[in-house]
């Protein structure tokens, strides 16, 4: 794990350097004269070699310090933390409507195999999973936001509620102090996002549930089960299901990671501060502390999201053990 | 076990789903009374009193929002330099001078008045009297004298520059000061290294804004997130990457806002910040996309407001370079643009043709000057004359998205690229991300001709013409490498002389020669435009853009 980050950071600190243009150019924007440039430039270490500079940051990083945002002038990984909960409250989201509407579609589908729902339901997922986020998103808000009134368009609360941070993620914190206001409206603003970003996944795990569920009615233990006289609903959520879910597991988890680089589009559609508008920000001003700080974490969550999909095989599947 | 845990985890999700679609339920709500230390956002100055509603039903608070496109970065004006910071500050902080409202003309502001020595180099400012910064910290000579010195002296344990990275515009407003002195309690006395024309208009910008001495003794350099001002409103929460709130200075000099609180909502998407000002959720556009004019016009609960814009806009031709070092090759391409036609299809009537390198706001515009005119037969004559009969190929560095000088970015160069091709121009258009943009473009060998543009500081000449002009800001503002002695001449003459008329006069001749030298290909002044809701009153632009005199607005 440790070769990877330190690979992952070597390739984004070269990757940003080699591109003409850095932090002290973006920073004076227009307004640069060639002396605050020049001056800017020496203060932040821009004028030494690239390798100086990456000995510099690696040095420091691995002792836990991103080094301080040159764009706010906080530390990068405060930046982070403050930005990170908000991209798990909506990834977590998303999974959620993905889970709560793809495994259904995808096991009526298996159930009711080439018949018109089938056909329908799969080409509705296909179209989901084609859309581009940015596109879906702006849709969404135009029919609900817009035209319906139904919810809200983008933000995350409704102005003047002001929620006491505790862990970040606003739903969260809103049941722990008891706020049932600021709960719904935060709940409120994240529908449509989460349809949004959910969009993809979804389709994944609907024709992934599909075809597992498919291969695994075929198997004898599922004629046995009905064969003892099971209720169907009993044999297909029990028996079935529950096998088919392993690779549907994996699936998710894979797309957990994935819902990382949905965030940057969605975050920005829907005006919401998490990490993916912060990385695109940052990357756009050539913060370089910022976006190694991001890359790094979501380094890391990609890994702890493998292992608790690991963990859950065990549960899934009592035939797999971890010693 | 495990599946128990399983079973109670997915029903607190279903619970928490339920819950939250059953509207306002029937346990009571938290008053908003809880002090706003609120961590996610550099926390907050604790206002004397807590504003907890009386028990007794209040008037409805009004609450107005702006939807701005990014985030501020910081809120101590000396250090920073974006203009959404100067959105926020422009409603936190007051300045020595002040603009007057809708202009960018320097008037009373802190100070009541001020006297200026027959030199040019020795101001003495008579101070406001019974003003209060939002801490309670009076407002007096050594506030003053505090401010100036964070500013200039380097021994100053809260100096500005000792920040690691800091981009400010303190050289900008206050770097022409050689000295600063308290006279008494109300009167500051303030000497120039030499006269300087534009010193009280620079004053008056964003980024001189006077801090309270007792809020940088307390943080530090942190005040950058604990902002105290004289200002209409004061800062109360501030949550990252989402919104900045401001509560009403009940008793600021200029009388008490209108408003209760005002909200800055980032906003990053353009069309959904149109949206959300359709439905009423905010109440003004900092920036508008030219495409949506048309339809916020055509609704009649919005507005569009427009005034003359601080702008200019166009294409540096590099004149170090062949073939632009002919000057008829640069008044060529000069005729060879309809740009009368480009401001009304491209940039939606929201332009005025540029003749020269200043906007006509501004004093000291030759009021008889203009624009060449449309007139291909005259380019491709000119262009035979300098011995291109054929025409020739030439790149084009472009940034691709909206800057305030050019809100429809590419398309510009697109339109430009189409009108040269009529008289044997081709232009290679190279797009560029902005930041590799302006670092290309500022190379001292760049020989590729680049979209070019400028939003005024402070609403003096000098900020346009000696940026982008003069010989001795080649590489980085004068990036045509346009050199011409007697214009610098000039221009170094009309910083020293502070008779407003003698000065209009050189920047008359200055904008003359820049018109017949034609180191750009001089395309438009944008208007300054920002959309409201039909039910905001007494909002004025500004030149500047910022959002002063905010005690005003009202929302019916």
């Amino acid at each position: 794990m440790i070769p990877v980050l330190l690979g992952v950071s070597i390739f984004v600190f070269v990757g940003m350097h080699v591109v003409p243009g850095d932090v002290a150019t973006l920073l004076l924007g227009d307004k640069a004269t060639p002396e605050s440039l020049a001056r800017l430039q020496h203060e932040l270490g821009l004028d030494q070699p690239i390798y100086v500079q990456y000995y510099r940051f690696i040095s420091k990083a691995i002792r836990g310090d991103f080094g301080i945002s040159l764009r706010t002038r906080q530390p990068a990984w405060r930046e982070v933390w403050w930005a990170l909960p908000m991209t798990i409250e909506l990834s977590i989201c998303a999974i959620i409507v993905a889970i709560l509407i793809g495994i259904p579609v995808g096991v009526l589908a298996a159930l009711r195999q080439y018949s018109l729902f089938d056909s329908l339901s799969m080409v509705a997922v296909l179209i989901g999973v084609s859309m581009p986020i940015f596109w879906t998103g702006l849709i969404l808000l135009m029919l609900f936001g817009g035209r319906l009134h139904w919810l809200p368009i983008g933000g995350i609360l409704d102005e003047g509620i002001i929620l006491q941070r505790i862990t970040g993620i606003h739903l969260i914190d809103a049941l722990v102090v008891g706020d049932t206001k600021a709960f719904n409206s935060a709940l409120r603003h994240l529908v449509l996002p989460s349809i949004a970003l959910g969009s993809i996944p979804m389709a994944t795990i609907a024709r992934m549930t599909r075809s597992a569920m498919l291969e695994v009615l075929r198997q004898d233990y599922v004629r046995t089960a009905r064969s003892k006289g099971l209720a169907e609903r009993i044999v297909i959520i029990r028996h079935a299901l529950r096998n088919a879910l392993i690779p549907v597991v994996t699936v998710i988890g894979l797309q957990l990671g994935l819902l990382l680089s949905g965030a940057v589009l969605t975050e920005t559609v829907f005006a919401l501060p998490g990490l993916g508008r912060l990385a695109i920000t940052s990357l756009l001003a050539r913060d370089y502390a910022v976006v190694q700080a991001v890359v790094i974490v979501s380094a890391l969550m990609i890994v702890v999201i493998n292992l608790a999909v690991d963990l859950l095989y065990a549960y899934l599947d009592p035939r797999i053990h971890y010693t | 076990m495990r599946k128990r845990v399983f079973t109670v985890l997915s029903l607190l999700v279903l619970a928490s789903l339920v819950l939250g679609a059953c509207g306002p339920a029937a346990t009571p709500t938290k008053p908003p009374a809880q002090p706003t230390t609120a961590p996610t956002t550099a926390p907050v100055q604790p206002t004397a009193a807590p504003t907890t509603p009386p028990p007794t039903q209040p008037p409805a608070e009004k609450t107005l929002v702006i939807a701005i496109g990014a985030d501020a970065t910081f809120l101590d004006p000396e250090s920073v330099m974006n203009n959404e910071s100067g959105f926020v500050m422009s409603a936190i902080f007051d300045g020595l001078t002040k603009y007057k409202k809708g202009t960018s003309e320097p008037g009373p502001g802190l100070a009541e008045r001020w006297d200026i020595s027959p030199d040019g180099k020795v101001y003495t400012f008579y101070l406001r009297k019974g003003v209060k910064f939002h801490d309670g910290t009076p407002f007096n000579a050594d506030a003053v004298i505090k401010e100036l010195d964070r500013v200039k002296n380097p021994n100053n344990p809260y100096y500005v520059y000792k920040q690691e990275g800091v981009h400010s515009f303190a050289d900008f407003t206050w770097g022409i000061v050689e000295s600063y002195e308290k006279i008494d309690d109300y009167t500051v006395k303030i000497t120039l290294k030499e006269p300087h024309a534009p010193f009280l208009a620079s004053i008056a910008m964003v980024w001189s804004g006077i801090m309270s001495p007792a809020a940088v003794e307390k943080w530090g350099f942190d005040v950058n997130y604990h902002p105290v001002g004289t200002g209409p409103f004061k800062l109360v929460e501030w949550v990252r990457n989402d919104h900045i709130t401001l509560e009403a200075n009940k008793d600021y000099w200029g009388g008490a806002p209108k408003v209760d609180k005002l909200i800055y909502r980032v906003v990053p998407e353009s069309s959904v910040r149109l949206l959300k000002l359709e439905q009423g959720e905010v109440h003004i556009l900092a920036d508008v996309d030219p495409e949506d004019y048309e339809r916020i016009k055509a609704n009649p609960e919005l507005k569009l407001l427009e005034q003359p814009g601080l702008t200019i806009n166009g294409i540096a031709l590099i004149c170090d370079a062949k073939p632009w070092d002919d000057v008829r090759v640069r008044q060529a391409v000069n005729y060879a643009v309809n740009k009368e036609e480009m401001n009304k299809y491209l940039y939606k009537d929201a332009a005025v043709t540029a003749a020269t390198g200043m906007p006509p706001i501004l004093m000291g515009y030759p009021k008889d000057l203009q624009p060449y005119p449309y007139d291909p037969e005259k380019a491709k004559q000119l262009l035979a004359e300098a011995g291109y009969p054929n025409g020739f190929k030439y790149k084009l560095l472009c940034y691709e998205n909206p800057r305030g000088y050019n809100p429809v970015g590419i398309k510009m160069a697109v339109a430009v690229q189409e009108y040269l091709k009529q008289v044997g121009i081709e232009l290679e258009l190279q797009t560029l991300e902005w930041g590799t943009f302006l670092a290309t473009r500022r190379r001292a060998d760049n020989k590729d001709l680049g979209m070019v543009g400028w939003s005024g500081d402070n609403g003096d000449p000098d900020n346009f013409l000696w940026e982008m002009f003069s010989t001795d800001n080649i590489p980085v503002g004068n990036t045509a490498h346009y050199s011409n002695p007697k214009l610098d001449e000039i221009l170094r003459k009309a910083r020293v002389v502070t008779d407003p008329d003698e000065r209009a006069k050189l920047y008359e001749e200055a904008s003359r020669i820049i018109h017949d030298d034609a180191p750009w290909l001089f395309i438009n002044h944008t208007k300054h435009v920002r959309a409201i809701r039909a039910n905001v009153e007494g909002f004025a632009l500004n030149p500047l853009q910022m959002f002063w005199y905010m005690e005003d607005v009202d929302l019916k």
